[in-house]
Order: C-alpha cells, then structure tokens, then sequence
C-alpha cells in the first residue's frame, strides 16, 4: 500500500504545496523550520484539516479528491496519528487507552509488552513520564493496526536518554509495519536515523538547498543509502 | 408548619434539572463542537429566558401549553388531559425556563476540552457520538455537576413562571416560593418565615456546592 498526496492549501503565510508518495514499509521525514507547514501536511493527510485542491491516496483508496468532492472522513481513514505531546484520555487507565479503539485484549497485551509499559497498566496518564505517555500513545496508535502511520514530532518533547531509547525501539517496530509512515520532525539527526526519504519543506514547499547546510549533521551512512535518502539534495551539495 | 412545598419544590428541581441535563449536554456539545449554520440565532434563542421577565415567558408558554396551543393539543392528544395546572406543566415550564443557565456552564466545560483530545478520538475512528459519550462527558463532570447544581437552584426558587402555568393548587403545583407568596399575602408572617428560611439554607448549601466545586475545578 503506498500514500500519494499532491495537495495545495492557502495558509495565512504562504500557499503550502506538497507532492509526495511513500511506499508500504518505508518512513517518509518532513523536515524544515518551525511555521513551514510540515504539520499541516500531516493534518492534511489525516484528514483533520482540507486542502484547497488535491488529492490523497492510500493504496487504491482515494482518501481526498477535492476535483470529485471525495473527503473521507478522520474517522474512516485508519490511521494511526502520534502527536507532539501525547494526547491520551486523562480519565481513563492506560491500559483503556491502548485499548480504546481495540477489542482484542491480547493485541493490547502485546503491544504494552512490546513497548515496554505492562507495568503501568493501572496507572492513569497525568501519573508517569512524557516517555512512558509517548510510549503508551504509540501503542494506543499501533493497536488500531492503521493503514498509515503519522508522526508529528514524537519524540521531540522527550530528555535525550528517553528519546534515544524510544528511537531505537520505533526502529525495532518499524521493521514489522509494512504500512508508510510519514513523520514530521525539524532534527535532522532523528530524520537521518529513522527515515528512508527526507523531503525539506520551506514556506509550505519542498526545499532542496534548504537541508544541503545542514549536510554534516546527517548520521553517516554509505553513498547509496544517502542517495536514496535525499537523492536531489546532495545533487546539490 | 406545611413541609410539602418545600418537598414538591424538591422534588420539581429533581426530575426537571435530570431532564435539563439530558436534553442541554448533546445541544451543548452541537453548540461548541459542529459548525452549525445559524449558531447566533440558537444562541440568541436560548438565552431568552435570560433577558425576559419570568411573567413575559410565562405568558406566552400559556398561549403554547394551553388547550388551543400548538404543543397543548398535541399533549392532549398523546395523554389525553391538559398540561396547565399540572405538574407535568410546571416542570415543562421550569426546564424551558432553565435551558440558558444550564447550557452556559456545560459550554464553558466543554470549550475547556484540549481539542487534541477530540483529534486523537477521531483518528482512533470516534464518531461525534460516541466522541461525546467516551470522551466530551467523563471529562466533563465537574462542569455537569455544576450545570446541575445551578438548574436546582434556578429551579427551586423558580415563580413567575410556574404561577402562570401552574397557578396555586396543593400538592400538585403550590411550590415552596408561590407557597410564601401566598403566606405573606395572607399575613400568616410565620409560616412564611419558616418556609423562606428553609429555602434559604438550601439555597446556602447549594452556593456552598458550587463554589466547592470550583475551587476544586481550578485545584485540578
């Protein structure tokens, strides 16, 4: 299943215009200054914001088609959507709210095994960490087993030590999801690490020269993977 | 000294403040959160009762609730008998009267709601009703308990109105602030006094609640 958006939307700046396509199983990193759209993007493709013009597909799903007045809505998508700062049920056990959109007691079970949060089950949010809450938001978001997987700086929030541990099990994660995954995030360093393409995204469109200042803070990788990563920046550089 | 208007009083802001409360949180909830066209006009309507003197909205719920009124007849179509001079009429009266100070805290409630919250529930495939229902109302209820507790006192102090459509008649629609009335009119001054001091206390002790609970709200 593969995402394809080609959208256009008139913020109050700028006119934010995106084409992008991210295949099944690979991490598509929007990266960028504060304030240059990227998380509208992410909006948009969760369908919590419209775009002017445009369309979105997951697959052969038409999720947006703004020239045949298709708009699924938020609801109907399946996605998964991780915000900035968890967004979990204040009134509800953590558990409940790994389980809120899932019937299946023993994907719940696996999931807070899996990341690591089995022991906080009983606890209620405002009672453990921002990690743990991030934690315990991706499993919430995986437990919905979504089409599409959208990260809004999730780790951005967290102290150096919890975000490193937290990558590293999203890396372990992201080998079994065969979905894409769009994550929004302005470290480099985060994006390098985690994602297969970057696209640098500047007053609303991709910017190429952008990320070619930001070169030597890419984590080292060989020549090919790089050049899969940001193909036409380094063309650039 | 007669207890019973005082009870029938009770027993008035008691089942109308649960009907309040069924009928204000979904409307509250359409209010804040669905783009309603002609949000104003809703808005300017139900707050009516706010700015009219009680014997105003009084008059025209008789002309509504009588036997020749759009809603009278078809009430006596559906139960075969009259709504003026009943209970069933005086607790129509009482929660059409009461819907602005019912809706005012549950709105301001709702607004406090990180959206987020409402974001994340329709991503994890929440539907608007069931949004309100998992999400909107166990987040709410120091705002609902609040709602609550105005509509009871509203009620409970509620005259204009009710005398319009429910006049006098014991143990049916004689409450406890037309039963003072009454007693003053009649000079019987102590009856009156002990009457109006018990509505006093349950007024203090419902003001007592409020404010609790708002400290509480600010606390948490």
């Amino acid at each position: 299943m593969r995402l394809e958006i080609s959208i256009l939307k008139k913020l109050s700046h700028f006119t934010l215009e995106m084409e992008l396509c991210c295949p099944a199983g690979e991490l598509l990193a929007l990266v960028g200054p504060s304030g240059s759209g990227k998380t509208t993007i992410a909006r948009i493709i969760s369908g919590l914001e419209q775009p002017d013009f445009g369309t979105i597909r997951l697959g052969e799903n038409i999720l947006c088609d703004t020239e045949n007045g298709i708009r699924v809505p938020t609801r109907k998508r399946k996605l998964g959507y991780v915000f900035q700062e968890a967004s979990l049920f204040p009134h509800l056990r953590i558990r409940d709210n790994v389980a809120f959109a899932c019937d299946t007691p023993s994907r719940v079970d696996n999931l807070m095994d899996l990341l690591g949060i089995s022991h906080l089950q009983d606890k209620k949010p405002s009672q453990i960490s921002g990690g743990e809450q991030q934690r315990a938001a991706l499993a919430q978001t995986l437990a919905v087993n979504p089409d599409l997987l959208l990260l809004d700086e999730p780790f951005s929030a967290l102290d150096i030590e919890t975000r490193h541990s937290l990558q590293q099990k999203f890396l372990e994660i992201k080998k079994e999801l065969q979905i894409p995954i769009i994550m929004v995030t302005h470290d480099l360093q985060e994006a390098s690490l985690l994602s297969d393409q970057i696209i640098a995204v500047r007053n609303g469109k991709k910017d190429h020269k952008w990320l070619t200042q930001f070169h030597g803070i890419l984590l080292p990788r060989t020549s090919k993977e790089q050049e899969k990563l940001c193909p036409r920046q380094l063309a650039h550089a | 000294m007669d207890y019973f208007p005082l009870l029938l009083s009770c027993k008035l802001a008691g089942i109308s403040t649960l009907f309040l409360l069924i009928i204000c949180a979904p409307l509250a909830y359409a209010l804040v959160f669905v783009p309603v066209r002609g949000k104003l006009f809703i808005e300017s309507l139900i707050g009516l009762p706010l700015v009219l003197p009680p014997t105003v909205f009084g008059f025209y719920l008789l002309l509504i609730m009588g036997e020749q009124g759009i809603f009278g007849r078809f009430y006596k179509i559906l139960f075969d008998t009259s709504l003026l001079f009943t209970f069933s009429g005086i607790a129509i009266a009482a929660i059409l009267h009461t819907v602005p100070y019912v809706i005012q805290p549950l709105k301001a409630s709702f607004t406090r709601i990180d959206r987020r919250l409402l974001e994340s529930a329709a991503v994890l495939g929440c539907s608007n009703v069931s949004c309100f229902f998992r999400v909107v109302l166990p987040n709410s209820l120091p705002g609902l308990a609040a709602a609550a507790i105005l509509s009871f006192a509203h009620i409970m102090g509620e005259f204009g109105v009710i005398l319009m459509i429910g006049g006098s008649i014991p143990k049916e629609t004689r409450v406890a602030s037309i039963a003072i009335f009454e007693y003053v009119e009649a000079m019987r001054y102590q009856e009156a006094g002990q009457l109006s001091l018990a509505l006093l206390i349950v007024s203090y002790m419902i003001l007592l609640a409020v404010n609790l609970l708002e400290k509480r709200n600010h606390a948490s």
